[in-house]
């Protein structure tokens, strides 16, 4: 591996060994979060699958159901019908956190507390299956808003394991051998930097008993 | 703060949702979608999107643009014409975004 040009001192070492430290703990912890953040989100990700069948099959119930309404009634009656709606949705948001990912949660709220406001028509000049389109529209709405909010959550969490596991892989195949390396190159060069001056003082020693005693 | 659900997509599909409370918008193809759909997730005022499957494949460059986005939620449900398999292949998406395979292939 190409090693960075580094300084051979000792504070240099020192500096690059608390790094290392640093580099090794966050490694750990990132790993550890990347584990957790999977285990929940496969859980989550079954929970999203199962309930998404689930919506989509009684999605398609109500709208075979409206195609059937439709099919008993004029279509300026039924746009007359649907026009005006009496019932209104509001949502209110909250996060909760889940690993340092905020995941929506939906809290619902209807305009009036009366579940028959949603036939916004009198029930004279229109069918009676489209009572039931629209029953069984109202019946998949929980399950809708359940919906949304967990596949909102797994889109978040999927978007911030992605991330968390590029620095995890960052740390482990880049930036933790590198420092091992750079600390070995310079502790490598200050074990012969130590060597040179040893073998410097033996010689220097040598040369003076030879000038003073004629060794 | 206080937000509403929208719903995107063609009449024939969207038009019930109106009688529950939820804002509908109709989309049409002989018009500018992407604008309407933009403008629509810029609003700050709707929470939720859903959107159907047929609607979506239109638009696939700015719902991809909101997946990582808190909010809104964006969530393809299947329309009048029938189940495109398009809902169940975002949740795909998202397996493999984070695992990095489909693990629940069947």
């Amino acid at each position: 591996m190409a090693v960075k040009q580094v300084n051979p001192t000792r504070m240099e070492l020192s500096r690059l060994k608390k790094k290392l430290n640093t580099a090794t703990r966050g490694h750990k912890l990132l790993k550890d979060k990347r584990d957790e953040l999977m285990r929940r989100f496969l859980e989550m990700v079954r929970e999203n699958r199962a309930l998404r069948i689930k919506v989509e099959e009684q999605l398609r119930q109500a709208n075979a159901n409206f195609v059937l309404a439709k099919s008993s009634m004029s279509d300026e009656t039924l746009k007359a019908a649907l026009l005006a709606p009496k019932q209104e949705v509001y949502v209110s948001t909250s996060y909760r956190n889940v690993m340092s990912v905020d995941i929506p949660v939906f809290e619902t709220d209807t305009r009036t507390p009366d579940p028959n406001d949603i036939y916004s028509y009198g029930f004279a000049f229109t069918s009676a299956d489209l009572d039931d389109a629209v029953k069984s529209l109202a019946d998949v709405l929980p399950d809708l808003i359940k919906l949304a909010e967990i596949e909102k959550s797994c889109q978040l969490m999927a978007d911030e394991i992605e991330k968390t596991r590029r620095r995890v892989n960052a740390l482990e195949h880049v930036m933790i051998p590198e420092t091992q390396e750079q600390i070995r190159y310079i502790t490598r060069k200050l074990d012969e930097n130590e060597r040179s001056t040893q073998t410097r003082l033996m010689k220097v020693k040598d040369m003076m008993l030879q000038q003073a005693h004629g060794y | 703060m206080s937000e509403r659900i929208a719903v995107f997509g063609d009449k024939e599909s969207v038009y019930g949702f109106a009688a529950l409370g939820l804002d509908t918008y109709f989309f049409d193809p002989a018009q500018d979608n992407v604008a309407a759909f933009r403008k629509l997730c810029q609003s700050q005022s709707y929470s939720i999107i859903y959107i159907t499957e047929a609607a979506a494949s239109f638009l696939e460059k700015e719902i991809e643009k909101y997946r990582s986005e808190p909010s809104p939620a964006i969530i393809l449900i299947p329309g009048v014409t029938g189940n495109t398999g398009e809902g169940m292949a975002a949740v795909k998406l998202s397996v493999e975004k984070a695992v990095g395979s489909d693990i629940f292939n069947e």
